[in-house]
């Protein structure tokens, strides 16, 4: 079956895209429009994993990851953020909050696939 | 969207490159002008950004080079030359290619990969001054990956995670599994930090793992394993064997050192258990001193390294590079010491043979041997596939014919066929000046083709075969054929020919190589000049090759240039005059026959031989060479085909076949007709290498005039 996969992004054209690539390699795709949606969405909907912007209106990438290890029904499953090269505390934070990996943008389709694969195993 | 995006990319690259290409043709006219040097550069980069944000990857990887290149011209690090901007031109077709392709299908990246060596070697090398450096050809891309892909090494890694690992989504057994997917691995987990049920949390992991990994990836790419989790785990990663190591016994460590490397057993408790004389690894956990799984890691770890240094004891070296790169140079040192030991050889051939020692023969005949198969191996090292050069008359067929308003394919074949390095590198001029003469005179306008009932898209073949130990480069067109009468009174005109002689077709095509000679009405950009083909002449004979035109009118004319396999040693036929020794290339000896006394009688003074009904002129060399000494009653004939015409050489015996190891002749016998090198003999004397074409047309003129 394929693995589920929710983006979180405030961009819709980030979120176009990283759909895009997603589904074309085989996995399905929810979407979330900022933290506070996507923390909503998953407190029902089971996922294997979760990529998510840091930058975000409403509850920005940190509070998401946060909300997620503090609740039950997708505590464990892998989170990967979206970070700029230049922001490395912001890395350090997610990483502290219980992010799994990271990607640094702009990144090309295939980096994002590498790392969903790393992570996923 | 991706999809809209990509037919965008593709859509914007090509007007890019069109752009491209039109700047890089202005520049060739104004190399310093810097508006179009950034124009190129521009392209370029916008080409490389985008595809790789695109999936392009081929194409951001090989632009970047081309960008490099410009970015240094940009800087005035480097000057605009045509090679350079032949380069970017190919370039440009690479990337249009590219851009053909599939994203994530797989791609031919032979060519791109010619072209960013070439570029490479143009960028001027920093800690040499450009003038007076050596060229090393081709050599200079990173020769260490191939070095590190030899290396193998043996790593022992204990990967010891955060006990919080699984709280942030991390799974301990895909990083193992990533480990695995390197090379081979054994894999032994440690238990002995469970804690009793009552403190376990059961969120937290308290398991870790010993991996013993066998990789050809470096060290960077295990760390790579651990990007994510590296901050928070405990990694310890020591490689404890390399095939790169001087060490290469069979064997490996004892159970004891190996434990104590780890850190898991202290020296002193190895010292105690080790006298107690029974099983180490038993002993240490009877004892209670380290836990099975450590010692089972341990001997995890002895039995791997053992069987991989084992492996490699028993695979041969050359296994693991299948390709070395070499500076030219060095190979051209090969091929003189292979020459000199021709020589040699031929020495010791000489003197065992007059010695009739039986047993000294026999091992003299055993070095010929070996020499022969040295000889052969070391040039054919120096060998490359013909395409490379093929490759770059494609885009000259196509310029040329967009100049000149007509419509030329190019097909080629026997890319495949090896040449000489040097061969190929001196082919280079003439075939372009052939090819030249086949657009511009050879094939027709389309309105002419299609008016003559043929395809308004001509044809030019460029082909490359081996035929004995000489290579067929032929160059065929479809066009409107050599014409045999305008020639032929040209030739006359001119005085290349007698107005009432006989003379066969390819004689009269072969005017079309005499200096100066041109049937073009009007002299156009690329030919008609009359230089070019007197050139290819020129050239094909400096490589000891000979050329044939074959031409039917209002089908196409076919030029076969014949040229031998390499330029260092070559397969000869050993004559006697007099005293003195004189070579002849054999790959235009046709066959030898007897000229008696009585022969010379009854020609009354003409230079004419009769074989088998054919009249064949034949230089009496005795003669040319004023030899005084006393003539044989019966002579030998080698007679030979130069230029698609039997010509006979006279000499007082024929001595045999020889491998000839061609000698320069120094500066002051540089322009000594007729002879084009020397070798020596066995004996230590020196044969001069007679060139036969020169000798021909010397004799020729000489009676001309």
């Amino acid at each position: 079956m394929a693995k589920l996969i929710m983006s979180a992004d405030d961009s819709g054209s980030i979120r176009q895209m990283v759909t895009f690539t997603l589904k074309q390699n085989g996995y399905d795709v929810i979407e979330a429009v900022d933290g506070r949606d996507a923390l909503n969405k998953l407190s029902t909907q089971k996922v294997d994993m979760l990529l998510t912007d840091l930058n975000m209106p409403n509850m920005d990438g940190i509070g998401l990851i946060k909300g997620v290890r503090a609740g039950t029904l997708n505590k464990f499953i892998p989170i990967v953020m979206l970070t700029t090269e230049s922001n490395d505390t912001r890395k350090a934070e997610g990483k502290a909050a219980g992010a799994t990996g990271w990607i640094v943008k702009p990144f090309k389709p295939e980096q994002l696939i590498a790392v969903i694969k790393k992570v996923l195993g | 969207m991706m999809e809209q995006a990509i037919a965008t990319y593709r859509e914007e690259a090509g007007e890019l490159l069109a752009e491209l290409e039109t700047s890089l043709l202005d520049l060739e006219e104004t190399p310093d002008d810097n508006d179009l040097i950034n124009r190129v550069f521009r392209a370029m980069h916008t080409i490389k950004g985008s595809g790789a944000m695109f999936g392009f990857e081929e194409i951001a990887t090989f632009t970047h080079e081309v960008e490099t290149v410009f970015d240094m011209v940009r800087n005035g690090k480097m000057t605009v030359t045509k090679r350079l901007l032949d380069l970017t031109l190919q370039s440009r077709d690479h990337i249009t290619y590219l851009l053909g392709c599939a994203i994530g299908e797989g791609v031919d990246r032979s060519a791109g990969d010619e072209i960013i060596a070439g570029l490479r070697q143009l960028v001027p090398r920093p800690e040499m001054p450009q003038k007076g450096s050596t060229e090393v050809p081709a050599i200079t891309l990173p020769a260490v990956s191939e070095e590190e892909l030899a290396n193998e090494s043996t790593w022992r890694i204990r990967f010891r995670p955060a006990p919080n690992i699984l709280l942030c989504g991390t799974n301990p057994i895909s990083l193992i599994n990533e480990l695995r997917g390197l090379g081979t691995a054994h894999v032994v987990a440690q238990f002995d930090e469970i804690p009793q049920l009552a403190d376990l949390v059961p969120e937290n992991l308290y398991i870790y793992w010993d991996i013993i990994l066998t990789t050809s990836s470096g060290e960077d790419a295990i760390k790579d394993v651990f990007i994510f989790v590296e901050d928070d785990c405990d990694i310890k990663i020591e490689l404890i064997d390399s095939s790169g190591l001087i060490d290469r016994e069979e064997g490996y460590k004892k159970l004891g050192d190996i434990l104590v490397e780890r850190g898991d057993l202290s020296p002193v408790e190895m010292k105690k258990v080790l006298m107690l004389q029974k099983r180490f690894g038993e002993l240490l956990v009877e004892q209670g001193i380290v836990t099975p799984e450590k010692v089972q890691s341990a001997l995890v770890e002895q039995q791997h390294v053992k069987s991989v240094r084992k492996e490699r004891s028993e695979a041969p070296p050359a296994e693991a590079a299948a390709s070395i790169r070499v500076p030219a140079e060095r190979l051209d040192q090969l091929i003189n010491l292979v020459g000199e030991m021709v020589t040699v050889q031929a020495h010791l051939s000489q003197v065992s043979l007059a010695g009739g020692y039986s047993t000294f023969i026999a091992i003299s005949e055993e070095v010929e041997r070996l020499t022969n198969e040295l000889r052969d191996t070391a040039l054919n090292i120096r060998m490359l596939p013909i395409g490379s050069t093929f490759s770059k008359f494609k885009r000259l067929v196509r310029d040329l014919s967009n100049e000149l308003g007509k419509e030329i394919e190019m097909e080629t074949f026997g890319a495949e066929t090896e040449l000489d390095k040097t061969v190929i590198e001196k082919l280079n001029d003439p075939l372009v000046h052939i090819i030249r003469n086949s657009i511009d005179h050879g094939i027709e306008m389309p309105e002419a083709r299609r008016a003559a009932g043929k395809s308004p898209v001509g044809k030019v073949y460029l082909g490359a075969e081996h035929s004995g130990d000489s290579v067929l480069v032929t160059i065929r067109d479809d066009g409107a054929g050599l014409d045999r009468d305008t020639i032929r009174a040209k030739a006359v005109e001119r005085g290349l020919l007698s107005a009432t002689a006989d003379v066969s077709d390819r004689e009269i095509y072969a005017q079309i190589f005499a200096p100066g000679f041109s049937t073009a009405a009007k002299v156009t950009s690329v030919s008609g000049r009359g230089v070019g083909m007197d050139v290819v002449k020129r050239g094909i004979e400096g490589l000891r090759g000979s050329i044939a035109v074959d031409s039917v009118r209002g089908t196409g004319t076919t030029i076969t240039l014949k040229i031998p396999l390499t330029l260092a040693i070559i397969d000869s036929l050993l004559v006697k005059i007099g005293k003195d020794h004189f070579v002849l290339p054999l790959a235009a000896v046709e066959e030898c026959i007897e000229l008696t006394s009585d022969d010379v009688k009854n020609s009354h003074g003409r230079n004419l031989a009769n074989v088998r009904g054919a009249i064949v002129p034949y230089i009496p060399l005795r003669q040319h060479f004023q030899i005084t000494d006393q003539r044989p009653e019966i002579e030998q004939i080698v007679i030979a085909d130069i230029h698609g015409t039997k010509v006979g050489f006279v000499v007082d015996s024929v001595v045999g076949e020889h491998q000839t190891v061609i000698k320069s002749l120094g500066k002051v016998y540089r322009d000594v007709k007729g002879i084009s090198g020397a070798t020596i003999l066995g004996d230590g004397t020196v044969a001069l290498i007679l060139d036969m074409n020169v000798l021909l047309q010397n004799i020729e003129q000489m009676e001309n005039s």
